[in-house]
Formats: structure tokens, C-alpha cells, sequence
């Protein structure tokens, strides 16, 4: 019975190919439109927070900056100094490595080539919490960050540019005024989650840095390393306590500094994309609600265009409940149909999209699945009236019908 | 047979159209029983009231007053999903306009009937066959109904109304579309139905010939029965 009236429907809407292709086509814009940008965003999501585990899943940054918690408006503060960066090392026991950062933009010549890039002043630690290797040469000695002396480690894509296949080491370039012996090549990590080249900057130490290029001894940044994923809550505390009191920060007063941790940045970089999946959705919604006023019309016009043959039907013994059914599965397939095409549809789109911005592609089988039963759930709230009004119908009248 | 409640039976049925000036007596105080077996000829002036009998004898429509007894039970008293079972169960229908589906194969429109009563697939072709066949349609199964003649559209329509095998067919001037010709071949099938099959026929027509070939004979005048008489000599041959 119900299978006859599904091959019934299916034929009715053969028969009428284009009107009920022009019927659909909201409800496939609509799914279309919201498989694809979720499909997408699901896809920069999983990018974004890959590329940001991959910073290392113990890493703990401190930047001197108070963010209002309210507002989440973030104000600068005081910079810390070197002996924070020191204190931090060996008073908190839950962080395996700390390091320092002061970050200028320089010019690097070698030669006859030259590129602009960063130098990142640093100590000790720098590698082991940004997790990065050394993979020519040699890292920097401890006498060496003393002493500040004129030595620096190389970012791949900087080695290259200046380099090509030659080997940098023992070479001497120019960052800026400073004259600098290349010690070491750092390993190749790639584009980042923007695009941009982060193997395009040289480290050298932080004293170097301070004395030669900043000009002051203030520390813009600090790098942890949590012991272990457990102890990281507890060393956020720790250090959070440590730099309070180091910075005179009375009790009650908030922090004029800020920790977060890999996981807080993650949620950071991917709660923008939670916005603009909720404002999709009102998108979808008011376009299934568009599309299913156009199924309601169609299926009103059909009702009206088959009169007679409903008339017939209950002349030769249809009840109401199977004229209503027969009409509710017309729109049901109608409208289900239009949202698998949309579904499709965006899944193709989605997959040229990921595929053009180089973005994995991230199938989420509980939003295709949403999508369809969304679908289907308007063609049961929007062809139910057309068909109570088919099934109320007045056999006498309808045959009567021409 | 004698023993039980007539198969119909119409006591002082009236429907009544509008009201005050625009009132129309359709059918003004009508009393008539059928008993099972029987082909009968319905006769009358246009507007005389035939098609609103059929339509209440159909369980399409219900009388204004008076009572409606199928078998003995009373139709006014049933609800607008018992009266669709009773015209799936024991009614067959046929019209002047055939009423076929459109776009729909002779076979499937006799078998859609027994697809309302939840028949498996492969029954319900096999009777909807035997019911094509005996209309004489063998071969035309699966034309449409735009493929077929008026005289073929008329005999699956026949097919349709007798595949559930009804306790009466009711057929509104069913050769009011049809020349002479086929007109005398439909009215020969269904004496045939009627002589082997048991089936009750109740015909209405406007035609004297078609008329002869019913043993009864209701006319219809202003709302009332005129005449109502057994045809002594038996139908044409
Ligand atoms: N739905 C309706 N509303 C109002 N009046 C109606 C309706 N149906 C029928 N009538 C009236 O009832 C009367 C009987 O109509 P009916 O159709 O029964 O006549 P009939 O004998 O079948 O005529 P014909 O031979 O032309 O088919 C007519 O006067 C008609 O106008
Ligand atoms: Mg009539």
C-alpha cells in the first residue's frame, strides 16, 4: 500500500519534472548552501586546530597584557624582564622549559641576497617548547646566550631563499647591523593555518637581540612547556601566582598579564567559526522555510489539478487516511529529494573548495543526515494541508470536477 | 435469500438541495427495495432526480430524510469512513465519463481497487487479468487510457468495478458516451454479468433500447418514482 503510493508519487513527479525541479530548488539551495559552508568550516576547523596542536599540546604562552573577562578586550601591560623568564625557570616546578622571546623585523643579507624576515631573540628552551629541531648544525650554547654573542639558527625556508643548495654553516650574514655566524638550520614546518611561511625567521640569543637591535632588556613573550598534559593546569596556576607577585599585583586586582594555554587558542581560533555556522543556519532555516511554502503551493495546485482523480479514488473505496497519505508522501519525496540533490550539491562544492584552499575534507555524517530529515520534515509541515484538503475532498463534487 | 433484509432498500428517502426560494426536491419521498440478483433500468426526464439516487445508492451522498438500508443496516447512520469500506467492500461503479486514471494502464486501473483493500501484488494481478478478460480486453492490459477506445475505456472501467467482486455494480448512463453500436455491447456484457455471474446491475439510461435489456424498470419523474415494473418478456438476445 505505502510502496504503491511511493511509485504513485514518484511518477507524479516525473510526469512533472520541471515543476517540481523549479518546486525544490530553495529546499536545494538551501541544503546545498549549508552542507557546503559546514563542510568547509568543519574542514578549516579541524586545520586550524591541527596547525595549532601542532605549536605542541603542553605549550603555555604568557604575554603582557590584561584581557578584560567581560569583554574579552585585550589592553597592553607592562613587559616582563629577563629575570621573570628566569624566576619562572626555576621556581615553577610543573614546567619542563621556558623561554624568553623578543621579536623585531629585520632585513638578513648574505652576499648579494637578501630577504626580510624576523629574527626571534631568545634563551635556552626555545626549540624543546616550540618544538622545533635543530636539523643542521648546532643549537646555541649556553655561553653563547650569555655573552649575547653574534651567532644564529636559521628557519628552513630563510636557509633556502639565501642558501639555496649550499651549506649556510659557519657562514656569516647581516640581520639588520649585526654581523651573525650561522650555527644551525631548524627543520621545515610549512605553511601555517593563514598561509603564512613559518619557517621564514632566524633565532639568535635574546641578550643579542636586546643589546643590539630592541634596545631595551624587556622580554615581549614567554614560551612554557607543561611537564606533562596533566601538570598544565597547575603550572598555568603556578605561573600565574609567580608573575602576581613578582609584578605586584594586589589581591582582587586581575591579572595585567595574560596565560593561555594550546587548547584556549584552539577554541579561541575556531569560536569565529561557530559564529558563522549559527548564522548559516538561520540561513538555512529561512530557506527551507521558503522552499517549503513552495512545495505547499505546488501540492495545492496539484490537489486542485487532480480533483477528479481523487474523486475517483474515493468513489472505488480510498479512505481519507489514504488520499492524505498519498499526497503527504508526494511532498515528503518531493522535498526529501530536493534535499538529497542539495545535499550533493554542497558536498561537491565543498570538496572543490577544500581541494582550491588545500583544507582537508571533513564529512560530517550528522550534519547530512540533519539536512535530510530537515528536508523531509518540511515536506510533511508544509504538504500536510494539501493533503487534508485532497482528503476532505467531496467525492460527488470532485468527480463531478473537470 | 427471502429470509434476510432486502440487498437495498429506500424508505421515503428525500434530498434536498438549498433552502427557502433556491430549495430543490431532488428526490421528493422515494421507496423501492433490490434484492440480490437483479438488473434493473433506471428512466427518467433530465433533472428527475436519477443521478441523485445513484449517488446515495453509492454511499457518495447521504439522504436529507428517510432512511438508506444496505442489507439492513442504515447508511445515514454511518460515518464518512464506513460508508468509503462499504463502497470498497460491496459496491462497483461505473460512470458515463469512464473515469479511468490518466497516464495509468488499463491493468493497473482495475487493479487499483484491490490495492485500496491491501491485496499482495501478485493476487491482485492475477484477478485484475481474469477481470480484463472477462470484459473482453484481452491484449489492451497495458494501454493507457488515452490508447483506448471509448467502447474499451468504458469495459475497463467494468473490469475495475467488478474485480472486487461488489454486491452491486451501479452504472450512471455508462453508454451515454458511446454510439449505438458499442452501446448494445456494453449493455450485452453486462446482461452477461448479470446472467452468469449473479452480479446485481442497476443502469441508469435515457435510451428505451438499453432499457430492454434490464427485467425491471424505475422511472424517474420530478423527485418520484413514475412507474415501477418487471419486464415480462426476457431481454433481447
Ligand atoms: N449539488 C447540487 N446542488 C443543487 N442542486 C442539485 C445538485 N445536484 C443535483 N441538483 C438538482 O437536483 C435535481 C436532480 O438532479 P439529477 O442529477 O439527479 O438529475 P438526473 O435525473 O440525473 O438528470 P440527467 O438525466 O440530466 O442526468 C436537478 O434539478 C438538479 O439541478
Ligand atoms: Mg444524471
Amino acid at each position: 500500500m505505502i510502496w504503491s503510493a511511493v511509485r504513485l508519487a514518484w511518477r507524479e513527479i516525473m510526469n512533472n519534472l520541471l515543476r517540481s525541479g523549479l518546486t525544490v530548488l530553495g529546499i536545494i539551495i538551501g541544503v546545498a548552501a549549508v552542507i557546503a559552508m559546514v563542510t568547509l568550516g568543519g574542514g578549516a576547523t579541524a586545520y586550524v586546530s591541527n596547525q595549532i596542536s601542532g605549536l605542541g599540546s603542553n605549550l603555555i604562552i604568557i604575554f603582557p597584557a590584561t584581557t578584560n573577562s567581560t569583554t574579552g578586550e585585550v589592553l597592553p601591560a607592562p613587559p616582563f624582564k629577563p629575570e621573570d623568564v628566569h624566576a619562572i625557570r626555576t621556581e615553577v616546578t610543573s614546567v619542563s622549559a621556558v623561554a624568553g622571546v623578543v621579536s623585531r623585523s629585520v632585513q638578513a643579507v648574505y652576499g648579494n641576497a637578501n630577504r626580510r624576515t624576523q629574527v626571534n631573540g631568545t634563551d635556552q628552551g626555545y626549540e624543546e617548547v616550540r618544538d622545533w629541531q635543530v636539523v643542521e648544525g648546532r643549537s646555541f650554547s649556553d655561553a653563547e646566550l650569555r655573552s649575547g654573542r653574534g651567532v644564529c639558527v636559521l628557519g628552513a625556508s630563510l636557509r633556502k631563499d639565501l642558501f639555496g643548495a649550499q651549506s649556510p654553516l659557519g657562514e656569516k650574514i647581516r640581520l639588520g647591523q649585526i654581523p651573525c655566524e650561522i650555527i644551525g638550520v631548524l627543520e621545515e614546518k610549512g605553511a601555517s593555518a593563514l598561509g603564512s611561511d613559518q619557517d621564514n625567521f632566524v633565532l639568535a640569543p635574546l641578550e643579542l637581540v636586546q643589546r643590539r637591535i630592541s634596545g631595551t632588556r624587556d622580554v615581549e613573550l614567554i614560551y612554557a612547556s607543561a611537564k606533562t598534559e596533566e601538570a598544565r593546569g597547575r603550572a598555568i596556576n603556578e605561573i600565574t601566582a609567580l608573575l602576581r607577585e613578582r609584578r605586584h599585583v594586589r589581591v582582587g586586582e586581575p591579572d595585567d598579564f595574560t596565560v593561555r594555554d594550546q587548547k584556549e587558542l584552539a577554541e579561541f581560533a575556531t569560536s569565529t567559526l561557530g559564529v558563522l555556522t549559527g548564522f548559516l543556519s538561520a540561513i538555512a532555516a529561512i530557506s527551507l522555510l521558503v522552499g517549503g511554502i513552495g512545495i505547499m503551493n505546488i501540492m495545492l495546485v496539484s490537489v486542485t489539478e487532480r480533483t477528479r482523480e481523487i474523486g475517483i479514488r474515493l468513489a472505488i473505496g480510498a479512505l481519507e487516511r489514504n488520499v492524505l497519505m498519498q499526497f503527504l508522501i508526494e511532498a515528503v519525496l518531493l522535498s526529501s529529494l530536493g534535499g538529497t540533490i542539495g545535499i550533493l550539491i554542497g558536498l561537491a562544492v565543498a570538496g572543490a573548495g577544500a581541494s582550491l584552499l588545500k583544507m582537508p575534507f571533513v564529512l560530517d555524517p550528522g550534519i547530512v543526515a540533519i539536512a535530510f530529515l530537515f528536508s523531509a520534515l518540511v515536506g510533511i509541515v508544509f504538504g500536510y494541508f494539501p493533503a487534508r484538503r485532497a482528503a476532505q475532498l467531496d467525492p460527488i463534487e470532485a468527480l463531478r470536477y473537470e | 435469500m427471502a429470509s434476510g433484509p432486502p440487498l437495498i432498500e429506500f424508505r421515503d428517502v428525500r434530498r434536498y438541495y438549498g433552502s427557502g426560494e433556491t430549495l430543490v426536491k431532488a428526490l421528493d419521498g422515494v421507496d423501492f427495495r433490490i434484492v440480490d440478483g437483479e438488473f434493473l433500468a433506471v428512466m427518467g426526464p433530465s433533472g428527475s432526480g436519477k443521478s441523485t439516487c445513484m449517488n446515495i445508492l453509492g454511499c457518495l451522498d447521504s439522504p436529507t430524510q428517510g432512511h438508506y438500508l444496505f442489507r439492513g443496516i442504515d447508511i445515514g447512520r454511518l460515518t464518512r469512513d464506513q460508508r468509503a469500506l462499504l463502497r470498497r467492500n460491496y459496491l462497483g461503479f461505473v460512470f458515463q465519463g469512464f473515469n479511468l486514471l490518466k497516464r495509468t494502464t488499463a491493468l493497473e486501473n482495475v487493479e487499483l481497487p484491490l490495492v485500496y483493500r491491501g491485496m499482495a501484488p501478485g493476487q491482485r494481478r492475477k484477478r485484475a487479468l481474469a477481470a480484463l478478460r472477462a470484459v473482453g480486453l484481452e491484449g489492451r492490459e497495458h494501454h493507457t487510457s488515452a490508447e483506448l477506445s471509448g467502447g474499451q475505456q468504458q469495459r475497463v472501467a467494468i473490469a475495475r468495478a467488478i474485480v472486487t467482486e461488489p454486491a452491486i455494480l451501479l452504472a450512471d448512463e455508462p453508454t451515454g458516451n458511446l454510439d449505438s453500436e458499442r452501446s448494445h455491447e456494453i449493455m450485452r456484457l453486462l446482461t452477461a454479468l448479470n446472467r452468469e455471474n449473479g452480479l446485481t446491475v442497476l443502469v441508469v439510461t435515457h435510451e428505451p433500447d438499453m432499457a430492454e435489456y434490464a427485467r425491471r424498470t424505475l422511472v424517474f419523474r420530478d423527485g418520484h418514482i413514475a412507474s415501477d415494473e418487471a419486464r415480462v418478456r426476457e431481454a433481447v438476445p
